[in-house]
């Protein structure tokens, strides 16, 4: 029989040194400093300014490090436990396994390639009994990604429509947070939250796969919201 | 013909023929609406040259636009005909130059510019159910309307064949799994697709609308996120072309680690594309490993570039960090295994006759479509043409690099599968060729000064060729930009390619392509 129908032995899990080289590109964090060009800076207005501290809007940052790349620069975190539970209706409705919809309402392919990475055996989501459907008739969660643009609305509310209740809405990466950079362009609706409920908030430009591991897990109820949340 | 096009004409083979052109400057040919189209047939039965596409751009007076067609050589020349829209009205050359067909019809929605002869404009990238015709966003500075505010109109369902038991399958644009919106109708009369129709631009976010009045620094940023995938190659392009109306030096060393980093994403989106060809083949177990050795090179360009697709990684004039020669050579090591393991899966499944049977005479592009569809990249090599802007408009450190451009002769799934293998080697050679003899000059961008004006960038990405046409400001703001991907030069080949094959050909044949919808819909 060829290898192929068996698999390979060489296990490709992480194997840096760090756990967290390379699994995530980290986020900028509340930072004591005085420094007006470091605000201006920021391309999309996330840091905000508040008691001489720079503080970091989460869904507005897109992680482009330039305000790690100045000087001085802003404080910088490692970790990945991105994600934002918004919501504490039907808290044990999702306690088993989860049926995922993924719904690319816009995005540039970075988003929808973490997702896609989350079923490779390096994350396999399937281990904790998440698996993504074709189908929202099916789907628990619905997964968006992408600023919504005008074209997409109308698809994105009738699968929102056609899923049962209960149902969880994750808006995934910067864009469908708050537009991101494409927030002020003529042929997009805006965030997510315009269209839909969002219940998870899972930040960044893309979001890591573990931050939105960590993002289902929190639905599941498995991680409760920790108080890193700033 | 007039006498003074044929002395043009004249003047760029010569050109051509003697290798004068200086990449990225192009050399401009005033033709009227008829000279155009005798000008557009004798380049486009050329195998020489190319056509990169429409770039539109504003006249000095007035508020008009003017248009250029962009054709370039396989030795740097690059032409631009320069045709005035004074009837309000230009002739189509999609009949001469099929490659130019969703080209003009964008310019129409657009930029409202009319093409006299072209079968089908409108509702391309701005929908119908959503917006009003006339709109022209690009031509306007302010745009008061929104979308979705009128009366839907009904999505009209393209239909050819008329035989009966013969219907129209929807596909799109919400796909199962995590595919990317789009919209596609296969016409059959059972199992074979007779005839396909591709409907784009539901992902439309007006980048080059948004970059207008944008800092150098932020449109950088959003030239990445037109494709995540090739967001180094995008914000290559565009830098490319800002540097040339600054007065940066960009120095032997940021331009070696340039072809370094577009090298590596060239890499991992080859082995993106190998595991997406194995996974609609339905054989999971290579399909997975694949998965896991692109998820390798996203970590690899986490620790080294900061970034898992390297976002944020090139600045103008430069880069935004700086590696030590023994940290290029680690990457170097750690790309050679995962291309090893690569070669390892590849060669077990050429013994494989089920997989070979999926791929083999399935998607078939001749290279006589290739070169109608005018198409660039993978897709076009796999199909014999031996395109490369790397060769044919060679820029920064490439010219002294030694590396070959691999074709394949069938034009087939098969051979689309094995060229992406060949560029991934070819790739591996180009970032072992980088860490010697390196000057220690550093490769951290500055601050810079603008004149302002017009420029060209052209970067070859790991799908196509990328261009971009970009007016400055003086302050380094963006004037206006126009960016031809290679997914909107490539999607417009898939309904021929899928003409004739099964249901089941579908997604591997979409596989095989390798394309990004947002690169498309931009």
């Amino acid at each position: 029989m060829l290898w192929s129908r068996k698999g390979m032995k060489t296990s490709l899990t992480l194997k840096d040194e760090s756990p967290n080289q390379g699994i995530s590109p980290g986020r900028p964090r509340a930072t004591k400093v005085h420094s007006a060009s470091l605000l201006k800076l920021c391309p999309t207005g996330a840091l905000v300014e508040k008691d001489n501290w720079i503080r970091v809007d989460e869904a507005r940052c897109i992680r482009c490090q330039l305000c790690r790349q100045h000087t001085p620069p802003m404080e910088w975190d490692e970790d990945f436990h991105w994600a934002k539970l918004n919501t504490h209706r039907f808290p044990h409705a999702f306690r088993h396994s989860l049926h995922i919809r993924v719904i690319d309402a816009g995005n540039c392919g970075a988003c929808l390639n973490e997702i896609h990475q989350l079923s490779s055996p390096v994350y396999s989501f399937h281990r904790f009994g998440i698996s993504i459907t074709p189908t929202p008739r099916e789907a628990d969660v619905l997964m968006v990604v992408g600023p919504v643009t005008i074209a997409m609305k109308t698809a994105l509310e009738e699968a929102y429509e056609a899923m049962p209740t209960p149902k969880r809405v994750l808006a995934v990466g910067a864009c469908a947070l708050s537009g991101g950079l494409f927030a002020s362009s003529f042929s997009v609706v805006g965030p997510v939250s315009n269209v839909i409920p969002v219940d998870v908030e899972i930040s960044g430009c893309p979001p890591p796969p573990l931050a939105i591991l960590d993002g289902l897990r929190q639905v599941m109820g498995v991680r409760l919201a920790s108080d890193r949340e700033r | 013909m007039t006498d003074k096009m044929e002395n043009w004409l004249k003047l760029i083979t010569q050109q051509r023929v003697r290798g004068e052109g200086t990449s990225g400057h192009w050399l401009r040919v005033p033709a009227s609406s008829e000279e155009l189209r005798n000008i557009v047939q004798i380049l486009c039965g050329d195998i020489h040259w190319a056509f990169a596409g429409i770039v539109p751009e504003r006249d000095d007076a007035g508020d008009g636009f003017h248009l250029l067609y962009v054709f370039y050589s396989d030795n740097g020349v690059l032409v631009g005909i320069e045709v005035h829209n004074h009837e309000q009205s230009i002739p189509t050359i999609s009949d001469i130059l099929f490659a130019a067909d969703w080209q003009e019809r964008e310019m129409e929605d657009l930029f409202n510019l009319s093409f006299k002869g072209h079968p089908q404009l409108g509702n391309f990238v701005l929908h119908d159910e959503q917006w009003p015709e006339g709109l022209a966003p690009m031509a306007r500075d302010i745009i008061h309307i929104l979308g979705n505010e009128k009366a839907a109109a009904e999505t009209v369902t393209p239909q050819i064949v008329k035989a009966s038991g013969s219907f129209v399958m929807t596909v799109g644009p919400i796909f199962s799994g995590s595919e990317e919106s789009i919209q596609f109708f296969l016409e059959t009369v059972g199992e074979e697709i007779i005839f396909a129709h591709i409907r784009p631009f539901y992902k439309y976010r007006a980048i080059e609308k948004l970059l207008e009045g944008k800092s150098f620094t932020v449109a950088l940023l959003l030239a990445e996120r037109i494709n995540g995938h090739a967001a180094f190659a995008h914000a290559w392009a565009l830098a490319q072309a800002l540097e040339r109306l600054s007065d940066l030096p960009i120095s032997a060393r940021a331009q070696r680690l340039r072809v370094f980093w577009a090298e590596f994403e060239r890499i991992r989106l080859h082995v993106r594309t190998l595991a997406r060809i194995l996974e609609s083949t339905g054989l999971s177990v290579p399909a997975n490993l694949m998965h896991a050795l692109e998820e390798d090179l996203l970590q690899l360009g986490a620790i080294y570039g900061g970034h898992r697709y390297l976002f944020g990684l090139l600045r103008l004039g430069g880069l935004s960090r700086d590696w030590s020669a023994s940290d290029l050579e680690g990457i170097c090591a750690r790309v050679d295994e995962t291309v090893s393991k690569c070669e390892m899966l590849i060669k077990n499944l050429t013994f494989d006759n089920s997989f070979l049977d999926r791929l083999e005479s399935v998607g078939m592009l001749t290279k006589q479509l290739a070169l109608d569809h005018g198409l660039v990249g993978p897709v076009a090599r796999a199909s014999g043409l031996q395109r490369d802007l790397r060769k044919w408009q060679t820029y920064g450190a490439y010219r002294h690099l030694k590396f070959d451009v691999p074709t394949q002769n069938e034009g087939d799934g098969y051979a689309r599968f094995r060229q992406l293998f060949d560029e991934i080697l070819q790739s591996a050679g180009l970032m072992k060729q980088i860490p010697q003899d390196f000057s220690n000059v550093d490769a951290v961008s500055r601050s810079a000064t603008f004149r302002s004006g017009m420029a060209f960038g052209a970067v070859e990405g790991p799908n196509g060729a990328i261009f971009y046409n970009v007016g400055i400001r003086p302050d380094g703001t963006v004037k206006s930009c126009r960016i031809i991907t290679p997914g909107l030069v490539n999607w417009h080949a898939f309904p021929d390619a899928i003409r004739h094959f099964t249901f089941q050909d579908f997604p591997i044949i979409l596989a095989t392509f390798g394309l990004s919808v947002a690169d498309l819909d931009r």
